[in-house]
């Protein structure tokens, strides 16, 4: 009996999709239960699975015995508007939920890199938050629980649907940003905000290190926009430097917070949008997007390290935060090399999107600082222990 | 190994005066600030630098010898506790700040520094660090790692884990591992996440790396009092609602006012208000937060507010939160025992929960006082009680039981910030099934194979699912492991004598 067959016995023809190009089987089950079964099975005959989303951010290209993808699990079982919490299956496009929540009056403060039908389970399992980090933070601080399925077809429940929780470990947090190397994400509870009344976008062009000073007046000023970010010129798609102030909240506040903007331009409320849709989609293009996190006060020497080493034509900062995102095309040598030579200064580098034959040998994750190598292997093999998702954690 | 011959080995590590091996001396260490559980440990050791921690840590790990972390024993899950042959490490020793860097808005600080004394420190850069538990001038910040504590102004600005940026730990073995990175941004998966709340079973933290927040430059504190409980619930909804995230937003009921106002702390609550809101807003400046404060004040009294009042000034705005995070201690007044409780609700379902806990402590007899972080639906029943009245004492136990059960029944948890420590491993099976607890017992044996850290806590070890010998866990229904949530409970408290 062949892989397929096992899994149309098990979930169905339904579950079958159309296979990619390299022609390994897509199975899209229709609910955890199935995905427990499913891996489980993987786990007993030894097969090698890939985790998919949407397959619009990492390349589907892991050689592995069949592709798993989320896409069929795209309900959304609650959205409780008076409370701000919702509970959404992992397949889900960000735009579809968006809309869902909008429709309620409520918002996801994330937006992540990458096309709009992302889905949800990608970009918590990638941790790819995007400008609004700035104000609302990273992807775990939206997670109050998810559900996830590890390596061998367990269903582990972490977290709840409450503000507060401290029951248990935060299994949580180790979903968020895992690259699925500790299980599939099914189900995720978020934490919402109540949509914003008003929502403005202020662009000001200069030379980079201008613009670097004016956002770090801006932070100083005891301003608290939701976006600060320090864009290229290529990925603005403007001839210099664009430094972009987002702010969100209700009308009153919003119009107070313009008025100490002083000589930036606002977008009109389309032009807004578009620039930051742009700015997300630019990060899907290019073979490679990585992002490092640094202190704040370093982020003007990152970005000439990072200048320096591979160029910053696609480069996208909150000088703020110490985020910066990268994108472009890299060998291997140089991104190992960079990643080296960060790790020097205690800034981490997570490649977050690249073709298979990078990603094995650079690893998402890589130079971990002392003793916490044998931490992440250990927890590797308590929820993959066979191996059976194929992941590039570590890299060679 | 004798107490005598273990207690001479310490003393060779950290010197005589910091081995506690006396009855009496041991005592101290008896309880946290949950006086319902008591555990003697064998023998307290309090080393002064890292490198004694990781020196007593080894020494442990060779004589197989399990042991406590603990800070200041202000934990309210008897968490902190040692049992059954174990060491307890008292890190109070170690309380430098180690750096401070305003341009970042970072400190690194050992585990023993007071939450309260960093926040002082920081002030003079216009810093503070924001989780400010109602123990803030006592508890340490390694015990608030350990519990991932939160206070009334984490509403606005996150809970412990939100504020951490890296940790040096010291695991079972005595090995050291640094995890997380100056600006927060993790190697790889978030271990720092996972570390903080794990309540001490991970390892101990030597070095805590801690985001500053910059103090607010204009705030507004509203107090609003209500005639109904449901009234003031409703209030809290409204606001949320609203879009408005106040920095903090705090709920008391009558008989909590009453204790605050009968004794050294009382700060102006109006006695015959079935409630009490306490409202903080903060802004950029005072345009901003008088903004807010207006269109707060709009929507309490559209709920149903009798008054709304803001505070004229900082001695007024203190006077007002000494009563809010004293009301423990006013307690005191109402009985010589107190049970502090903590569970979590959805926000809409306060005013229901908070009927159904009034109708418990009706039931038993009991004097139930609310205190709680309404705006993030973090409840703290809190039962007024004698412990030296057996048939008393049973009526708390079922009491907490079935108020716990109210909470999880509405969709809540069983704790939001105290954690589950040895008070609420009997309630951990109710929210979590036997494969979602073995997980947790797995991932606890990761970072400590032998279990030697904090032993007998946090997971209830009985219920998990066998993480390494199920045949067929894909195809096993969810929450069918061998646990019975009617089941009389194991490891339920002790109540003290």
């Amino acid at each position: 009996m062949t892989i397929l067959d096992r899994v149309k016995a098990l979930l169905g023809e339904g579950a079958l999709l159309e296979s990619g190009t390299d022609r390994v089987p897509r199975i899209a089950p229709g609910s955890p239960d199935a995905v427990a079964l499913l891996l489980s099975t993987a786990h007993q005959e030894g097969w090698r699975v890939r985790i998919e989303g949407a397959g619009t951010w990492l390349p589907s290209d892991a050689p592995t015995d069949l592709a798993l993808t989320t896409r069929r699990l795209d309900r959304v079982p609650a959205i409780e508007p008076q409370d701000l919490t919702a509970t959404a299956e992992a397949g889900i496009g960000l735009d579809q939920l968006r809309q869902q929540l909008a429709d309620r009056g409520a918002w996801l403060a994330v937006d992540p890199p990458g096309l709009a039908g992302r889905t949800l389970g990608s970009i918590v399992a990638t941790a790819t938050a995007g400008p609004l980090r700035q104000g609302f933070g990273p992807v775990k601080d939206h997670l109050l629980g998810v559900t996830f399925v590890t390596g061998d077809g367990r269903m582990v429940q972490s977290g709840g649907r409450v503000m507060k929780n401290v029951a248990g470990y935060d299994l949580t947090r180790l979903q968020a940003g895992g690259f699925g190397a500790f299980g599939v994400i099914v189900l995720v509870h978020l934490r919402l905000r109540a949509l914003p009344r008003a929502d403005v976008t202020h662009v000001l062009e200069g030379s980079r290190d201008e613009l670097t000073q004016v956002a770090e007046d801006i932070a100083a000023s005891g301003l608290t926009p939701a976006a600060l970010e320090l864009v290229s010129p290529a990925l603005a798609r403007r001839d210099r430097w664009v430094l972009a102030v987002r702010l969100v909240g209700s009308p009153t506040l919003v119009a107070s917070d313009e008025a100490g903007l002083g000589r930036f331009a606002k977008l009109r409320a389309e032009e807004g949008h578009g620039f930051w849709m742009r700015l997300a989609e630019g990060f899907a293009v290019r073979p490679v997007t990585f992002r490092i996190g640094g202190v704040p006060a370093a982020s003007d020497e990152l970005l000439d390290l990072l200048q320096h080493q591979v160029g910053d034509e696609w480069i996208s900062a909150a000088p703020a935060a110490g985020a910066i995102r990268w994108s472009g095309d890299a060998t291997v040598d140089r991104l190992q090399r960079l990643r080296r030579t960060l790790a020097a200064l205690e800034v981490p580098l997570t490649l977050e999107r690249a073709p298979w034959t990078v990603r094995t040998a650079v690893g998402h994750f890589g130079a971990y600082r002392e003793g916490a190598g044998p931490l992440v292997a250990g927890l590797r093999r308590t929820f993959d222990p066979g191996g059976a998702l194929v992941v590039a954690t570590d890299g060679e | 190994m004798s107490r005598p011959t273990l207690a001479a080995a310490l003393t060779s590590i950290v010197g005589a005066r910091h081995v506690r091996q006396a009855p009496a001396e041991r005592a101290t260490y008896a309880m946290d600030g949950l006086a319902t559980h008591r555990r003697l440990p064998d023998v307290v050791v309090l080393p002064g630098t890292r490198e004694e921690v990781i020196a007593v840590i080894r020494l442990l790990a060779t004589l197989g010898i399990p042991f406590v972390p603990r800070g200041a024993g202000t934990g309210l899950s008897g968490g902190a506790l040692a049992q059954d042959g174990a060491v307890l490490i008292v890190l109070t020793r170690l309380n430098r700040i180690l750096k401070l860097d305003p341009a970042n808005r970072s400190a690194v600080v050992e585990p023993g520094v007071v939450n309260a004394r960093l926040s002082a420190a920081t002030r003079p850069h216009g810093l503070y660090y924001a989780p400010d538990p109602s123990s803030q001038s006592a508890c340490t910040i390694g015990g608030n790692v350990a519990e991932n504590a939160g206070g009334p102004h984490c509403l606005k600005y996150g809970v412990t884990a939100n504020h951490i940026l890296a940790l040096e730990v010291v695991l079972a073995t005595g090995e050291t591992v640094v995890l997380g990175s100056p600006g927060g941004e993790p190697w790889g998966p978030d271990l720092v996440g996972l570390f903080v709340g794990s309540e001490g079973n991970f390892g101990v933290a030597t070095r805590i790396s801690v985001r500053l927040t910059p103090l607010p430059r204009a705030v507004r504190t509203l107090l609003a009092d209500f005639m109904a409980l449901r009234a003031a619930g409703e209030g809290v909804s409204a606001i949320i609602a609203a879009g408005i995230v106040p920095a903090a937003l705090e709920m008391m009921d009558q008989s909590c006012i009453q204790a605050v106002e009968d004794s050294v702390y009382a700060a102006g609550y109006p006695r015959d208000a079935a409630a009490v809101l306490l409202v903080e807003l903060d802004g950029r400046d005072d345009g901003a937060a008088e903004t807010e404060a207006d269109a707060v004040t709009a929507i309490l009294k559209g709920a149903g507010a009798r008054g709304v009042r803001s505070a004229k000034n900082e001695a007024e705005r203190e006077r007002l939160w000494q009563g809010r995070k004293k009301a423990f201690g006013a307690m005191g007044r109402l009985s010589r025992d107190l049970v502090v409780q903590d569970a979590v609700v959805p926000r809409s379902a306060l005013p229901d929960v908070l009927e159904t806990i009034a109708g418990i402590a009706a039931r038993h007899g009991l004097v139930v006082s609310n205190v709680f972080h309404a705006g993030d639906g973090n409840l703290h029943p809190n039962i007024s009680f004698d412990a030296t009245d057996a048939a008393m004492r049973a009526h708390v136990e079922e009491a907490s039981a079935e108020i716990m059960g109210a909470c999880i029944a509405a969709g809540g948890t069983i704790t939001g910030e105290h954690g589950v420590g040895l008070d609420k491993l009997r309630y951990m099976p109710l929210i979590f099934d036997a494969e979602s607890l073995g997980a947790m017992h797995a991932v606890r044996r990761v970072f400590d194979p032998d279990e030697r850290v904090n032993p007998g806590k946090v997971v209830p070890v009985h219920a998990c699912r066998e993480w390494a010998r199920s045949a067929n866990p894909g195809t096993m229904p969810r929450g069918s492991g061998a646990v019975n949530p009617g089941a009389p409970p194991r490891g339920q408290p002790v109540l003290a004598q």
